[in-house]
């Protein structure tokens, strides 16, 4: 099965899930004065899952026939591991550190951080350009966040 | 209508509204000629700086401005190392590109140049004309017709997707609207489907939203794929000899003529947007061409590279229509245009025009100068700008996923929002892997809540769903909806019986 039907089959659990809620779990509970109103919290969303199961039902038994040739400007999924795959996944995770990181750590020191490895993910060596260009680059960020448009950001690490 | 535009000319004219211009279209211009960082993109990333901003004219034309800068620096990287960044400077590629190894890369930079300019400028003024009178026929609506409006609007998007893509670009509307019920909404004042988590109290971050869909699937692509922003060798670095000839002039004024016209018109449609309106752009032009004036197209003709680049300029001016006197967005950029206005406490729509006349007006107006911007200020920096595209990626990429990370983190100021945001971003590149598409996603989670207050509006009002058959406008465009998404899967079956050699042929 390809992976738009499998995207399908995921969409159409979460459309039933979804769908479910709405119908048996959201009106219980739902006070006397709301139940006399022509429209309920619960409307518009029975009629999203009926339309989400339906559309995701016509894409997973591949009713609609489309154009076969594939794009060449995109990737090909199924040749996944013949691309970076590795620094894709390492650079997602660096994201997902990244945002731990931000309160305990402080914007200045996790953003160098992130900066200076991801690009050293991607390859990059020469750091006597690269850890000036990052610091630089949080600096700036930093000052203009904070000064210019007045959002805090916890600069140091905790506790100082 | 003419005092609106000398409130608008006055709003526009003003300092800090001219440098908003300038500074977006140089931007828009700089980012956007890096290969992979397309308008969408681009303005996602600016929208937490505008919001700062604070006013929202000012906001806005400096997002338009973005916008313009973004389109014409895409095509020059497609004129330059035919690496077009975005789908709608694909077919300026194929002339462009071919010009530039044949040593006019100058040349070539200048006509896209002028011919953006006009397709723009042809645009803006056909908006100034079109706008006001759909905006005074949109007063007319009411939220039944609101309802409707937007579902046609939805539908119009699904069935322009192509072929094969019509249940996907529905599927990812609906997943949109699905998403845009969740937290807290302002008709029913309690949290929906947040599953007792307080950080969906406020349902999801659009900025987040915006970034997650559209800014990290390109760079993860970035990522995979080392080629993507890689320079085909060939092109040379020194740019010179801007000029064109009189009779190149005269040749190709008729096709920018043209173009922008068909461009605006495909512009204003929903769903259709700058790529449709260049790739029918060239091939128009291509077909109505002489016989040896078509053997040159793909070779480096300039009508085939003034062609698309008219077109998709006046195509994104016309998208602004809809979004402007409707509300209704038609585009993935106009949908994160919309999105910042709403966070600006601007509701887009035909009220729009009356109640904040400086902004409509403002921001037509700043159209005529972010052309003019455009023109008078890349044409003499494009060699200078071209440097840009030597920035190595092992820079580049890690510096995207920051603006991303941080656009998302400043909206909201909490963490969590990165978890959703890198969350979302993985899932919408399988998407992409899977050849869903995107756009439809971000703007039905915008028009979203609209859809549902409108359509509970109307419910109240008739106490039950009749308007859907008591109301004319109503039930015509609901036909119109069910027939746009009925017809591309109609005409793709008859098709294919044909070549089956099952259907008459009529």
């Amino acid at each position: 099965m390809a992976l738009d039907r499998w995207i399908a089959l995921i969409f159409l659990v979460i459309c039933g899930v979804y769908g479910y809620t709405a119908f048996f779990l959201m009106d219980v509970g739902m006070p006397p004065f709301m139940q006399r109103n022509p429209i309920w919290p619960s409307t518009f969303p029975k009629i999203l899952s009926l339309l989400g199961v339906i559309c995701s039902f016509v894409i997973l038994m591949g009713f609609e026939k489309g154009a076969d040739d594939p794009k060449p400007m995109d990737i090909n999924y199924r040749r996944l591991t013949d691309y970076k795959l590795g620094q894709a996944i390492l650079l997602i995770s660096l994201m997902v550190l990244y945002a731990f990181s931000l309160r305990p750590v402080g914007f200045l020191a996790s953003t160098v951080l992130f900066l200076v490895l991801s690009s050293a993910t991607l390859g990059e060596r020469r750091f006597h350009i690269l850890i000036p260009v990052a610091l630089i680059a949080a600096g700036g960020i930093w000052y203009l966040v904070q000064e210019v448009l007045g959002i805090f950001l916890r600069p140091w690490p905790m506790g100082f | 209508m003419l005092e609106g535009l000398l409130v608008g000319l006055s709003t526009a004219f003003s300092i800090t509204n001219i440098l908003m211009v300038i500074g977006g279209c140089l931007i828009g211009t700089f980012i956007g000629m890096l290969p992979g960082l397309g308008p969408m993109s681009i303005i996602a990333i600016m929208i937490p700086i505008a919001i700062g901003i604070g006013d929202p004219s000012a906001a806005l034309i400096l997002l338009a401005g973005v916008y313009y800068g973004a389109i014409f620096g895409g095509s020059t990287s497609s004129i330059l190392i035919n690496a077009p960044g975005v789908a709608s400077t694909v077919a300026t590629s194929f002339d462009g590109y071919p010009l530039a190894r044949q040593g006019k890369a100058g040349k070539a930079l200048t006509v896209a140049a002028i011919s953006s300019f006009s397709g723009g400028t042809i645009g803006a003024v056909l908006l100034l004309i079109f706008a006001p009178m759909l905006a005074s026929v949109a007063l007319l609506f009411h939220s039944s017709e609101y309802f409707a409006l937007m579902v046609v609007g939805l539908s119009a998007i699904a069935a322009f997707a192509g072929s094969g893509q019509v249940f996907k670009a529905l599927l990812m509307t609906l997943v949109g609207l699905i998403m845009s019920t969740v937290g807290e909404g302002a008709l029913f004042s309690l949290p929906r489907f947040t599953g007792g988590l307080m950080d969906l109290q406020s349902g999801f971050g659009f900025i987040t939203l915006a970034m997650a869909m559209f800014a990290l699937p390109e760079a993860i692509y970035l990522v995979l794929d080392p080629k993507r922003s890689q320079q085909e060798g060939g092109s040379s670095g020194e740019i010179k000899d801007l000029r064109i000839t009189r009779a190149e002039a005269i040749s190709i004024a008729p096709v920018i003529g043209r173009q922008s016209i068909q461009g605006f018109l495909i512009g204003v449609l929903p769903g259709a947007g700058a790529t449709i309106a260049s790739f029918l752009g060239y091939a128009v032009e291509r077909n109505i061409a002489s016989k040896e004036e078509q053997e040159q197209f793909g070779k480096g003709s300039i009508k085939g590279l003034a062609a698309p680049e008219a077109a998709n300029n006046a195509a994104c001016t016309g998208s602004f229509v809809p979004l402007l006197t409707l509300g209704i967005p038609g585009s993935g950029t106009t949908a994160i245009l919309l999105g910042a206005l709403i966070a600006l406490n601007v509701s887009p729509g035909p009220r729009l025009m009356i109640d904040n006349p400086d902004i409509f007006w403002a921001v037509i107006i700043s159209m005529y100068l972010g052309n003019v911007v455009l023109l008078i200020l890349n044409l003499p920096l494009i060699p200078y700008i071209a440097k840009i595209l030597a920035v190595p990626r092992t820079f580049l990429i890690p510096f995207i996923l920051f603006f991303t990370l941080m656009g998302a983190y400043i909206g909201q100021n909490n963490a969590t929002e990165l978890l959703i945001l890198v969350g979302f971003g993985v899932a919408a590149t399988i998407l992409r892997f899977a050849d869903y598409p995107l756009a439809p996603l971000l703007i039905g989670f915008i028009l979203g809540r609209m859809l549902e207050d409108n359509f509970a509006r109307a419910m109240q009002l008739y106490d039950g769903a009749s308007f859907l058959w008591e109301r004319p406008m109503t039930m015509g465009l609901l036909v119109l909806a069910c027939l746009l998404i009925a017809l591309p899967t109609y005409r793709a079956r008859r098709a294919r019986l044909r070549a089956e050699g099952v259907a008459d042929a009529d």
